[in-house]
């Protein structure tokens, strides 16, 4: 039996009378990675601020293993602590250094004294790469680099998933690499996740499963080679045909 | 006697008079923060009524004279049988004065803080307190520090003010020297020039403040 690490059922979120989810469901198994792509406008970051309850659902249940995120008795702060997010807009931290970006979490939240704090984003800097750049400010940085700070700075809370939201949309095309090729490795490394995005190459990569959403419902899922080749639905085909058009990723 | 005499002679008296300033200056700017931030946290976090409570405090302290103010603390008070002394009744006013327009400028810091680092905060787990204290106040002051500079420039020139109440700043001190000597004209030129180099001097401590404190991309 695998172990399921996140569990969405039947998610419906309306903005008025704007319906963005329409019914939501699946599951994600430990140390699976599952890649969300559907056009603009569809829901998908509504759906990731819904699994760590940033933005509240108004029907359906999630589970984080066995604990009900959706329960109104659950602490959301536990919760988010072990739900790591990076955003498209990597959303550090302006006022601290690389290093303070990591580590607050993990003092400020989890109450880790400052030496082992250190320690634990240390390793995490190194794990993506920015061992040397601790003490600079994200203004300092270039895109790919800010990026992998905020990676790092979801692993050093241990969380159990870690969701992505279009994580390198933002990045000039050469910086996308570094971010993506960090992300592999992650996933390689056997972290669980769910990747909004649209870097075909990645997805044929890493995804276990290929989601893809649209006007608020999921049209259908599979591993990356039968959605690929074998799509069921035209809107599937037509969609991941247009989208490898534009960001490559069929041909390897 | 020549200028040079002349203000040589009367500096030790203006010079009493600038520490009084001095004193105002600082007193009133550190009740303005002590006050502004609250005022600030009300208005951007606060719930209707202290919304409310706050825009008040800010509206009607802004849309009056600070002179208006100080005379209502000093010549108008003892009506309702609350005496102040002329230096208590300034730093108060300044004070209260100084917090309404110190509270628009933190606000304006804390509004200029971008919202995703708000959401990253939460999505680590933070509390909304926690945000505020480790996200939000560290970057507001140090967004606020050049407005907060101009206000401490302006404050320690309307200090000039409490003349009018008869507090011993360096306006009354030369007042007074200049109903005594008649040389009326010299005496404000000396003011004048102690008051330059006070701003001038402050504004040089302010830019390394600044520079010191400063993060780049902030
Ligand atoms: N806070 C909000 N208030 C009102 N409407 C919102 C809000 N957030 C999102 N929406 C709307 O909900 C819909 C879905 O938005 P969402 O950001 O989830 O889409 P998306 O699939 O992530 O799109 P994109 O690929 O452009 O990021 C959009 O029509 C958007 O305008
Ligand atoms: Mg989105």
């Amino acid at each position: 039996m695998p172990h399921v690490i996140l569990k969405v059922e039947n998610l419906y979120k309306s903005y008025g009378k704007l319906a963005v989810l329409k019914g939501i469901s699946f599951q994600v198994n430990q140390g699976e990675t599952k890649v969300i792509i559907g056009p603009s406008g569809t829901g998908k970051s509504t759906l990731l601020n819904c699994i760590n309850q940033l933005t509240p659902p108004d029907k359906g249940r999630i589970w984080l293993e066995e604990i009900e995120v959706t329960n109104p008795a659950t602490d959301l702060n536990l919760i988010r602590s072990s739900i790591g997010m990076v955003f498209q807009h990597f959303n550090l931290f302006t006022h601290l250094t690389v290093l303070d970006n990591v580590r607050l979490g993990l003092v400020v939240v989890k109450k880790i004294p400052k030496d082992k704090a250190t320690e634990i984003s240390l390793e995490k800097l190194n794990q993506v790469g920015l061992a040397d750049k601790i003490n600079a400010y994200p203004a300092e940085l270039s895109g790919g680099q800010q990026q992998r700070v905020s990676i790092a700075r979801a692993l050093a809370m241990n969380p159990k998933l870690i969701l992505f939201d279009e994580p390198t949309s933002a990045l000039d095309p050469e910086l996308i690499g570094e971010v993506l090729n960090v992300m592999i490795k992650l996933a390689e490394r056997g972290m669980t996740m769910v990747v909004v995005s649209h870097e075909m190459g990645f997805a044929r990569a890493v995804a276990n499963e290929i989601i893809f959403m649209e006007n608020g419902v999921i049209v259908e899922e599979g591993k990356p080679d039968i959605m690929f080749h074998h799509a069921q639905n035209p809107r599937t085909r037509e969609f991941l045909h247009k989208i490898t058009e534009l960001y490559g990723g069929k041909a390897e | 006697m020549s200028f040079l005499e002349l203000a040589w002679n009367i500096l030790p008296k203006l010079l009493a008079g600038a520490v009084v300033t001095i004193e105002l200056t600082i007193i009133a700017i550190t009740i303005g923060i002590v006050l502004g931030i609250p005022v600030a946290m009300a208005r951007v976090y606060g719930n209707k009524l202290l919304y409310t409570i706050s825009t008040f405090f800010v509206e009607i302290i802004r849309g009056t004279p600070l002179l208006t103010q100080l005379f209502i603390l000093y010549f108008g008070l003892p009506s309702v049988g609350i005496m102040l002394s002329p230096f208590v009744a300034a730093i108060i006013g300044m004070g209260i004065n100084s917090a309404a327009y110190q509270a628009e400028y933190f606000r304006g810091a804390i509004q200029s803080i971008k919202k995703e680092q708000l959401i990253a905060a939460y999505s680590l787990g933070m509390k909304k307190v926690q945000a505020i204290r480790h996200i939000v106040l560290p970057q507001m002051f140090r967004l606020v520090i050049p407005s907060w500079s101009n206000e401490l420039i302006y404050l320690l020139k309307y200090s000039s003010m409490a003349y009018m109440i008869q507090a011993p700043e360096i306006m009354s001190q030369a007042r007074l020297i200049a109903s005594r000597n008649f040389r009326t004209f010299e005496v404000f030129i000396v003011v004048a020039l102690i008051y330059l180099v006070l701003v001038l001097v402050l504004s040089k401590i302010l830019d390394s403040v600044e520079r010191r404190y400063r993060i780049p991309g902030l």
